[in-house]
Formats: structure tokens, C-alpha cells, sequence
């Protein structure tokens, strides 16, 4: 069990919490790199799901593309951005936005057709304009569902923000990738642990966002939603 | 023109390098297949009975389904990169997080298909003399079958791009023609690489879907 020791060792050197090699700086160009890539992920995926759900067309067609999406390997495209655009957080964030549309994309579209058609005809009734019927009807309704898909989304992208050190790229896995490099395996799985505890925390404090989003009556109504998310794992 | 210059110096796809190096890229292939196969094939021989138990036992499915959410949460590379000490650059270290993933995903999709079983359907079973053993297996298990063939391909396509990773630990496979063509700063293995690896992906749900029309064809989309 020495190695565990090792491992605690090396968290409590204070060495490795300062510089631009300490852990407080590597978990802020992880978390850079990670949210820069979920903000533009969210802001094509959400409209485009959100769009086709409550239009009901060309559902199925977003769904598969967003399917045969998730066969890319994340790593494939990071090596190819790579080499296309060269150094920097371009190719990290343009592999990061293409693991993160999939399930924003298809969580939205079935959270926003899964709205009970009976309410919509209500809202109809009740004389709201289609705009407003998809803000203050529809998409409060949704908003379970389409956190969980904002959620499995969040998580995979910090798992994966990892690789970026494979090109060069800051954040914690440079500890990881390091560490194979140079056999220095207490550094590596200190890496790890700090990467599991991210993607943790990620899960956790988007859970506390999904709380303060959902309207008091609708957690109420469908508290459950969250768990019907669809996991797909890429990295 | 800079890009026109880039491009002929180092094409996308080096028709040459690849006409010389089939051997090459089938010995990844098949590394990649074979990790595949085993990750899927041990997770599916794991997950049967827990997911079948999982359903019967309320306890239980909080355990596993805990369990294996929290192990599903760390990211692959960080399960490879603490299992090196223990387990060491071998396909073991590549093996066990696939198949623990797998578990999740599999058991999950049993424990839903047998949940959906109609409770009219087990009734019927049960006047019809079913004892509970025949009762699983010809009459829970059949109607489970789209649920657990749902859960197969999300394993199997999953699998398969998280294969790629284990290249980065040194275990083969179409990622480590990706690893090369970084390293060497060459595109065409790259390329290749990531290209036969969506291939496998399509090819291994296609077929799998192949083979759930034939196991399950009451459940055949119109």
C-alpha cells in the first residue's frame, strides 16, 4: 500500500500547488477549456434540439446524425484538428464541441416532444403566441430533461479535456501523460484522482443549477426526468 | 499559397504510405476488434446475471447501479493511468475499465427491459403453469430482448471509441495509428486511424441491429 502513501505524499507537497505546473493551475486551464467548449457546444446543440422538438420535423434525421456522431473518436479529432490548425486550444475545443452537441441535441429534442400535447393545445387556447409558448410553456417543462442531457454533456467533456495534454495542451492530464512518459506513476495517478474529482464536482454543482432552474411545481410533477437521461460514454 | 504548399508536402491521405502499409493497419484492426470483443464479451457475461438478480432485489439494484454509476463517472484515461502500477502496461489495464463501463451500461438496459414486462404477461405465465426458471428465460427474458439489445449497441460503439484511448497506454489498436501520426507529425495514419475506427463503430451497430431483427422480430419497426 506504499504506493497510495506516495500518492498522499505528493498531494501534500506544496510544491505541487504552486507555478504553472501546481495543481490550482492546471484545474483552471482544465476548466477554461472545458467550459469554453460546452458554452459553444450548448449554443448550437440547445436551439437546434429545442427547434426540431417543438416542431416535431426532422427528429429522427438529428437523432441519427447525433448517433453516428458519438462513433467519432474524440481522440481521432483532436490529433486531426491538431494537425490542421496547430498549437493551442482550437483543436482541444473543437474535439471537446463535437463530443458535446450528441446529447444536448437529442435530450432537448425528446425533452421538448415529450411535452404533453394537451398543455400545448392550452397554451394555444389560452392565446400564446408561439414564441412565447415555447419560453413559458414548453421550455420549463423541459428543462429536467434537457439539464440532463447539459449534464452527461459537461461530464464527458471534462473526462475527455484530458487528452489535451496529448498535444501539447495544458490542464490536469499533462500530469497523467507525463507521468506514462516518464514511468512516474504517483504523478500520473494523482492526475487521475484529480480529473475523477472534477468530473464529480462537475456532475454535482450542475445538479445544483438544474435545481435552481426547474420551476418548484414541474421538480414536483416529474422528478424522476433526470434519470431517464441517455448515458453514452466516450472518453 | 501557404495551404496549397501544406498539402503537397503532406496530403491528408498518403496513397503511397497506405498501399505499404496494409499489414500495418490490419495488425491495429484487429487489436482493435480483439479488445473490443473481449471488453463486450466478459462485460455481457458479468452483467446477465447481476442485471437479472439487480431486478429481483431492490437492494442489490441500489448497489450496482451505484456502484458501477460512480466507476462510470471516472474518465478512461484516469482509470488506465491508476490501474498502471497494479496491472502494468498490459491488455488488462486496457480490459478492466471497458468492462466495468459495459456492466453499467448493460445492466441498466436488463433491469428496464425486464421492469417493462407487463404485469398481465407474468399473470398469464404463471396460469399457464410457468415455473419461475422457464418463466425468465422463455417468457422475461424474450420480451427484455429490445432493451438489451438497445443497451448492447450503446456498449459496443462506446467501447470502441474508448479503445482508441488505450493506445496512449501503450496497448495498440486503431489508436495507436492516431498516436503515430501525432508523434511523427504525418497525417495519413491519423486519418486512417480515426476513419476505421467510425468504420468499425457503423459496421459493429449495423450488424448488431442485423442481429436483433432476427432474434427479435415481433419488435420489428414497420
Amino acid at each position: 500500500m506504499s504506493f497510495f502513501g506516495d500518492v498522499w505524499r505528493w498531494f501534500a507537497d506544496g510544491a505541487h500547488w504552486q507555478g504553472p505546473n501546481g495543481v490550482p493551475t492546471r484545474i483552471v486551464e482544465h476548466l477554461h477549456v472545458s467550459a469554453e467548449s460546452l458554452a459553444v457546444a450548448a449554443l448550437i446543440a440547445l436551439p437546434v434540439g429545442i427547434l426540431l422538438g417543438h416542431y416535431g420535423r426532422f427528429g429522427g434525421l438529428a437523432i441519427n446524425i447525433s448517433n453516428a456522431g458519438r462513433a467519432l473518436p474524440s481522440f481521432g479529432i483532436l490529433v486531426v484538428a491538431f494537425q490542421a490548425f496547430g498549437l493551442g486550444d482550437l483543436p482541444v475545443i473543437l474535439a471537446l464541441t463535437a463530443l458535446a452537441i450528441p446529447p444536448m441535441v437529442t435530450n432537448s429534442y425528446v425533452a421538448l416532444r415529450e411535452v404533453d400535447p394537451d398543455i400545448r393545445e392550452a397554451a394555444r387556447g389560452m392565446g400564446y403566441r408561439e414564441l412565447a409558448q415555447v419560453l413559458r410553456v414548453e421550455l420549463p417543462l423541459a428543462v429536467p430533461l434537457i439539464m440532463a442531457g447539459v449534464r452527461t454533456s459537461a461530464v464527458q467533456v471534462v473526462a475527455t479535456a484530458t487528452l489535451a495534454a496529448v498535444i501539447a495542451g495544458g490542464g490536469l492530464g499533462r500530469y497523467i501523460i507525463d507521468g506514462i512518459a516518464t514511468q512516474e506513476y504517483v504523478m500520473t495517478a494523482a492526475g487521475a484522482i484529480l480529473v475523477a474529482l472534477l468530473a464529480l464536482a462537475t456532475d454535482i454543482s450542475l445538479a445544483g443549477v438544474q435545481r435552481l432552474l426547474v420551476p418548484r411545481g414541474i421538480r414536483l410533477l416529474n422528478a424522476p426526468a433526470s434519470t431517464r437521461a441517455a448515458t453514452f460514454k466516450v472518453a | 499559397m501557404p495551404g496549397g504548399l501544406f498539402l503537397a508536402i503532406d496530403p491528408w491521405i498518403n496513397w503511397n504510405w497506405l498501399s505499404t502499409h496494409i499489414p500495418h493497419i490490419l495488425d491495429a484492426l484487429t487489436e482493435h476488434v480483439e479488445l473490443t470483443a473481449v471488453a463486450i464479451a466478459v462485460g455481457i457475461a458479468i452483467s446477465l446475471p447481476l442485471g437479472i438478480l439487480a431486478q429481483r432485489n431492490a437492494l442489490l439494484r441500489l448497489a450496482v447501479l451505484g456502484f458501477f454509476g460512480a466507476f462510470y463517472t471516472i474518465p478512461s484515461l484516469a482509470l488506465f493511468a491508476l490501474l498502471i502500477p497494479f496491472t502494468h502496461l498490459t491488455a488488462t489495464t486496457a480490459v478492466i475499465p471497458l468492462i466495468g463501463y459495459n456492466v453499467l451500461i448493460l445492466v441498466r438496459n436488463i433491469v428496464v427491459g425486464l421492469d417493462g414486462v407487463p404485469r398481465d404477461v407474468l399473470d398469464a405465465a404463471d396460469g399457464m403453469g410457468y415455473r419461475s426458471t422457464a418463466r425468465l428465460f422463455r417468457v422475461e427474458l424474450p420480451l427484455a430482448l429490445p432493451a438489451m439489445f438497445a443497451g448492447l449497441r450503446v456498449a459496443t460503439v462506446s467501447t470502441i471509441g474508448i479503445v482508441t484511448i488505450t493506445a496512449l497506454i501503450g496497448m495498440g489498436g486503431l489508436g495507436s495509428l492516431i498516436d503515430e501520426g501525432q508523434i511523427e507529425d504525418f497525417h495519413t495514419p491519423v486519418v486512417v486511424g480515426a476513419v476505421l475506427t467510425v468504420c468499425f463503430a457503423l459496421v459493429a451497430d449495423l450488424g448488431i441491429a442485423a442481429v436483433q431483427r432476427i432474434a427479435v422480430p415481433w419488435a420489428r419497426p414497420a
